[in-house]
């Protein structure tokens, strides 16, 4: 299947050398050795990998949540790498995510989860929030769910309501921590169309973290796989299988079998 | 290798545990320091979350108001007991409301009430901050550039500087009542007589004295069990998941009740 071609794209996120280990000791767990990729503007790259790979890492250094050992992780053209805290928060006011577990707040139910983001960084009336929020619910048929708590919604209500709330920003960037772990093949498809509704309406380059392999290649433009520390990156997934890179082989094989040989 | 080379071996592993249990412990408190300040500056930053810490306060104060009435109600009574035996002995029951007043205000009400307090909302602030931690729901606040500090940890400092202070006055007044009722209705002791030796020993520098050990036993108990839930996934030998969140709820109430203990002494020594 061949990807769209990204490689004339502008980049949103770039990692140029990263390392990252976790341990007491330095060399006791490279995740990432020496990484370097893009991501183009405006456009959906996969990022895939088996467990423990350091897809999620990827995820937390682009948010800041985790600093590389070495190397920069350039948002446009700021490093957050090297970053403030304060110069941080604006940066990630160009984010939404969309957490593994979708990360709903407990206490507050469905109607407070979306419109937090409002209130806490607009200056959005009271009636504006409820009139933004109320649209959202209907756009991801969220309707009559408002006064719900998570605990009261299903998997896939939980990472529809995720998705809402990542979006009420309209982020320029954002981040999908494997979107459809532990949701049934229909409920994944749905997030999936909703997903591409989505990104035709608001525009943001996506990043999706996933090992929903090869489904989760047809939203693709890019497609980055990870394995043992290495990395390589696709624009066609007929590629895949002629990586230079032999962990990156052996991981295709491992995962795509047949249609990889 | 050699019996020398051995005992090289061994020395040199010893040495290197206690290093790099030295330097966690430094880089723990390192982390709790840092943390106890961001908590303060949480509440210059805007929006100031007024009804978050009015809710707070409704949760570990007046929530809080049961136990306390009952823990007081029972110290005093059993201080009104014990005083009049041991007093009685020496013809002295005269200076009963003396004795229980002192004793609860400078001592047992500050401490008490810090222990409960530590029990009941410690506890719940600690595995509440906890499970936000391990289900990302922390980190979602900050991708969302909201400042975790503010928005959920302090308030509930606030919260806590507030109610323990309110909490243990309560208490004081409660215990006294405790004392009256054992000393005065049921063991006899002159009612005027009580009240008049407690106005003439209670001073301004005993109340002042159980104030401050309430304000730095609150500040005790928000910091470690707010502290410890927040680092759930950096402590030692905790585990993982729910696991983690219970044993460092444990934990953070024995470090708060504990630290509780030992500044109680401190302050009783330096202010006393």
């Amino acid at each position: 299947m061949t990807l769209n071609n990204t490689t004339s794209l502008e980049p949103a996120i770039r990692f140029i050398d990263v390392c990252k280990s976790f341990g007491e000791k330095i060399s006791q767990n490279i995740v990432l050795d020496r990484v370097s990729f893009s991501v183009p503007k405006g456009q959906t790259t996969v990022i895939a990998g088996g467990s423990g790979q350091g897809k999620s890492v990827i995820l937390k250094l682009i948010l800041g949540l985790l600093r590389p050992d070495s190397g920069q992780v350039l948002v446009g053209e700021k490093n957050i790498a090297s970053m403030g805290y304060k110069a941080l928060q604006e940066v990630r006011l160009l984010f939404g995510v969309l957490f593994q577990g979708s990360a709903l707040f407990d206490s507050l139910t469905v109607f407070e989860n979306i419109a937090l983001p409002l209130r806490e960084r607009t200056k959005f009336s009271a009636k504006e929030i409820q009139v933004r929020v109320a649209a959202t619910l209907e756009q991801l048929d969220l309707t009559g769910h408002e006064t719900k708590f998570p605990a009261q919604l299903s998997g896939g209500m939980k990472k529809r309501v995720g998705l809402a709330r990542a979006l009420q920003l309209e982020p320029e960037i954002v981040l999908f921590d494997e979107p459809t772990t532990g949701l049934d093949p229909v409920m994944s498809k749905e997030i999936y169309e909703l997903f591409v509704t989505t990104q035709q309406r608001i525009g943001y380059t996506a990043v999706i973290v996933s090992h929903d392999i090869p489904d989760i290649f047809t939203l693709a433009d890019q497609i980055i796989l990870l394995n043992k520390g290495e990395l390589d990156v696709f624009t066609d997934t007929a590629q895949i299988p002629h990586s230079s890179k032999p962990s990156i082989r052996e991981f295709a094989r491992m995962v795509m079998g047949q249609q990889a040989a | 290798m050699n019996q020398s080379e051995k005992n090289t071996s061994s020395f040199l592993r010893i040495i290197g545990g206690l290093g790099e249990q030295t330097l966690y412990v430094l880089t723990d408190l390192g982390r709790m320091g840092f943390f106890l300040f961001f908590a303060f500056m949480g509440l210059l930053k805007s929006p100031f979350r007024f009804r978050e810490v009015i809710r707070q306060v409704c949760f570990i104060g007046a929530g809080s108001l049961t136990v306390i009435f009952f823990t007081a109600l029972s110290s005093g009574m059993v201080l009104g007991l014990q005083g009049y035996y041991s007093l009685h002995k020496f013809g002295a029951e005269g200076m009963l409301g003396s004795a229980v007043s002192l004793t609860l205000i400078m001592e047992l009400g500050p401490v008490l009430t810090a222990l409960m307090v530590s029990g009941r909302a410690g506890s719940a602030m600690c595995a509440e901050i906890g499970i936000m931690r391990i289900s990302e729901q922390i980190d979602a606040l900050e991708c969302m550039a909201i400042d975790p500090f503010r928005y959920l940890i302090s308030p509930k400092f606030l919260a806590v500087l507030i109610s323990v202070p309110l909490l243990t006055a309560i208490f004081d007044v409660v215990g006294i009542m405790g004392g009256y009722l054992a000393g005065v209705k049921l063991m006899g002791v002159n009612g005027g007589a009580f009240f008049a030796g407690m106005q003439q020993s209670v001073t301004n520098h005993d109340i002042i004295l159980g104030v401050v050990k309430s304000y730095v036993f609150a500040l005790l108990i928000v910091w470690i069990c707010t502290g410890r839930g927040y680092f759930v996934q950096k402590i030692r030998g905790t585990g993982f998941g729910a696991e983690s969140v219970s044993k460092v709820t444990t934990q953070a109430v024995v470090m708060s009740s504990i630290s509780v203990l030992i500044f109680d002494y401190l302050l009783t020594a330096v202010l006393l």
